[in-house]
């Protein structure tokens, strides 16, 4: 069998718009959207000793190699990023058509999704990636098993739990509570360099600039803004104290 | 200004989220707004909808779709607005309506913007307003082509009846594709929720992962008896079995507004946050100081919980006795 997982490269620490592009700076650090983690996670989970093959797929600038690499070191077994200046400022219609081209000549039975990018929050790539691969789509998957060929999801909703089955091959999105992902060990960490890697362009995907990025996204951002302040925030840390303080707080408001 | 609004229904109720994107569509599209409604046996909810505001229903309803997949509805609601020429289309957002709205965006090589807490017409152009990076800023975002689908943050607009008549309903028979096909719902475990609820607390101390262990969650029991409140939790400790669904406070959770919000170890997840962001004063614990939860904390404390919790129960019981 075959999984990929697509995985994300995001900013760490608190993210920034700039002012000019009104895009997300992606200048600084970045790391392996941690929303991502639970998805390469599942996706060894599911390989166990099998000879299945866990690639790990990305979209993103040329440093997201770190975030991929960081997936090789926890025991995904080959990389694959997609990136080239064109793809800046990418909204979903044009990133789901850059990765369901990668997908398509990948062919894995099973593609992974993480729960959210934690820049963006959109929690729906993938079942804007399903439609263009025409594969049946489960997201929000807090267990998920393979009996044979058939996917078996169990999800929550606003009323309580539904369980999916789906045939293979198929799109799953999983949530954030389906695994505690694992620490890269410093043997992963070592063997994640010599593991296969590759970097394609738009090119390699019969891809042109104008169907991408800014230039093939059908939204914008207009303006930026600042959203009405909350009150008057304190925050303190946490010494000997924090309980005197908390409990001096809730006496001040009067809510004890 | 053809705007179509897509309906959601939990058995035969139609909720409000969706009731609410719809009477603010039809302020929008003055009178001309229409809904499309998908299931099995839903016909008879189209009425209700044009309480608030639809003049038009169109309605797939076939035992086939009766499962709350996405993949069907991207189906219809894209010969839907292929045919009806609408050139917006609006849904409230919930965990079925993101994967359809996303899907048809797919279908259509349509733009969609997400998580809007409002929208408006400026110059004859729709905007959407959309809070970004944990709410700190407002952005202001467009569509660059037709149709623009819009998904809105849960609460966005109340649902208000808008005085409409009696719609026109219009059958829509589709075909699915074979994809749409694929998914069955093979069981549902529908939770109704027992015990007293938490939506009528003064105070909740909630808990999520950071707890490190269900039986952790004793501190935040204690804590919110010292405090004479309720326990609520994040989704993230629903789905893995540490505390019952009931307790879970978020957009598949529950909404609330107590006068006192104790958050242990949660990060502050914007689906989190959409439960509880109106409570009147919220205190965090946390050992992250770059969480997202004290962006909307009136204290923020950044430490152990471990330490912090017991002797704050402590201190408290000890101001009562
Ligand atoms: C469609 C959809 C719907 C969702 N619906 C909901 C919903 O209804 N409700 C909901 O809550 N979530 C919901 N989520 C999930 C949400 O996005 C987050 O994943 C979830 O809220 C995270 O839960 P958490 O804060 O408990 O866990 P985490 O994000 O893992 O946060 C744990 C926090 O604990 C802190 N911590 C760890 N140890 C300690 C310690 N010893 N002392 C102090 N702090 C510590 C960490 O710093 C961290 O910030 C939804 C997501 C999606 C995509
Ligand atoms: N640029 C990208 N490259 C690969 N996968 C991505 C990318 N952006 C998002 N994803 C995947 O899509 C999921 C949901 O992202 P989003 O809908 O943007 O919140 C993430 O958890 C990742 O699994």
């Amino acid at each position: 069998m075959k999984i990929a997982v697509c995985v994300k490269h995001v900013p760490e620490g608190s993210s920034k718009l700039d002012p000019g592009s009104k895009r997300l700076d992606r200048s600084g650090e970045g790391a392996l959207n941690h929303f991502d983690a639970n998805a390469v996670e599942e996706a060894l989970r599911l390989k166990g000793d099998s000879d299945t093959e866990v690639v790990v797929v990305s979209m993103g600038p040329e440093k997201a190699a770190d975030s991929l690499r960081k997936a090789l070191a926890m025991g995904a077994d080959r990389a694959v990023l997609v990136t080239d200046d064109a793809l800046a400022g990418s909204d979903l219609v044009a990133t789901s058509k850059v990765l369901a081209k990668i997908l398509e000549r990948e062919n894995p039975d099973l593609v992974l999704f993480g729960q959210q990018a934690s820049d963006a929050d959109g929690a729906v790539l993938w079942a804007a990636v399903a439609e263009r691969l025409r594969r049946p789509v489960v997201s929000q998957a807090a267990e998920l098993s393979i009996a044979g060929e058939t996917v078996h999801v169990k999800r929550q909703t606003e009323f309580g739990y539904d369980v999916i089955e789906t045939a293979l091959p198929a799109v799953v999105a999983v949530s954030d509570a389906i695994n505690e992902p694992r620490y890269p060990s410093l043997k992963g960490i070592m063997g994640a360099k010599k593991k296969p890697s590759e970097t394609v362009s738009l090119g390699d995907l019969g891809l042109d600039a104008g169907d991408v990025g800014e230039a093939g996204s059908k939204t914008e951002v207009l303006a930026l803004g600042s959203p009405p302040a909350r009150g008057d925030a304190r925050k303190i840390e946490g010494d000997g104290n924090a309980a005197q303080a908390i409990v001096d707080f809730l006496a001040e408001k009067r809510l004890i | 200004m053809p705007i179509l609004v897509f309906l959601e229904h939990h058995g035969s109720e139609l909720q409000k989220g969706s009731l609410g994107v719809l009477s603010k569509a039809a302020q929008l599209g003055g009178g001309d707004v229409a809904a499309v409604l998908v299931g099995g046996g839903v016909k008879e909810l189209a009425s209700e909808a044009g309480k608030y505001g639809a003049t038009k229903v169109h309605v797939a309803d076939d035992a086939s779709l009766e499962p709350p997949l996405p993949q069907a509805r991207v189906d219809v609601l894209a010969k839907v607005v292929r045919e009806g020429g609408y050139d917006t289309v609006l849904f409230a957002n919930s965990v079925l309506a993101a994967d359809i709205a996303a899907g048809l965006a797919a279908r259509l090589e349509a733009g969609l913007n997400w998580d809007l807490a409002d929208i408006a017409l400026q110059d004859g152009a729709l905007v959407g307003k959309r809070p970004a990076l944990q709410d700190s800023v407002l952005a202001d975002v467009g569509w660059k082509s037709e149709p623009r689908i819009a998904l809105f943050r849960s609460g966005s607009f109340d649902a208000a009846p808008t005085g409409g008549g009696e719609p026109h309903v219009e059958d829509v028979a589709v075909e699915l594709e074979e994809h749409s096909r694929g998914a069955k719902v093979v069981d549902q475990q529908l939770e109704e929720s027992s015990g007293p609820s938490i939506e009528d607390a003064d105070v909740i101390v909630a808990g999520g992962r950071g707890l490190g262990s269900p039986d952790k969650f004793t501190l935040a029991e204690e804590l919110a008896r010292a405090l004479g409140g309720a326990v609520g939790a994040t989704r993230a400790v629903v789905d893995a079995g540490w505390y019952p669904y009931a307790s879970q406070i978020g957009q598949t959770g529950k909404t609330v507004s107590p006068k006192l919000y104790v958050a242990l170890g949660i990060s502050g997840a914007i689906q989190h946050k959409v439960g509880m962001q109106s409570s009147n004063v919220i205190v965090a614990i946390n050992k992250d100081g770059n969480a997202p939860i004290f962006e909307f904390s009136d204290l923020g404390v950044v430490g152990d919980l471990h330490e912090i919790v017991p002797k704050l129960t402590e201190l408290l019981n000890q101001r009562k006795s």
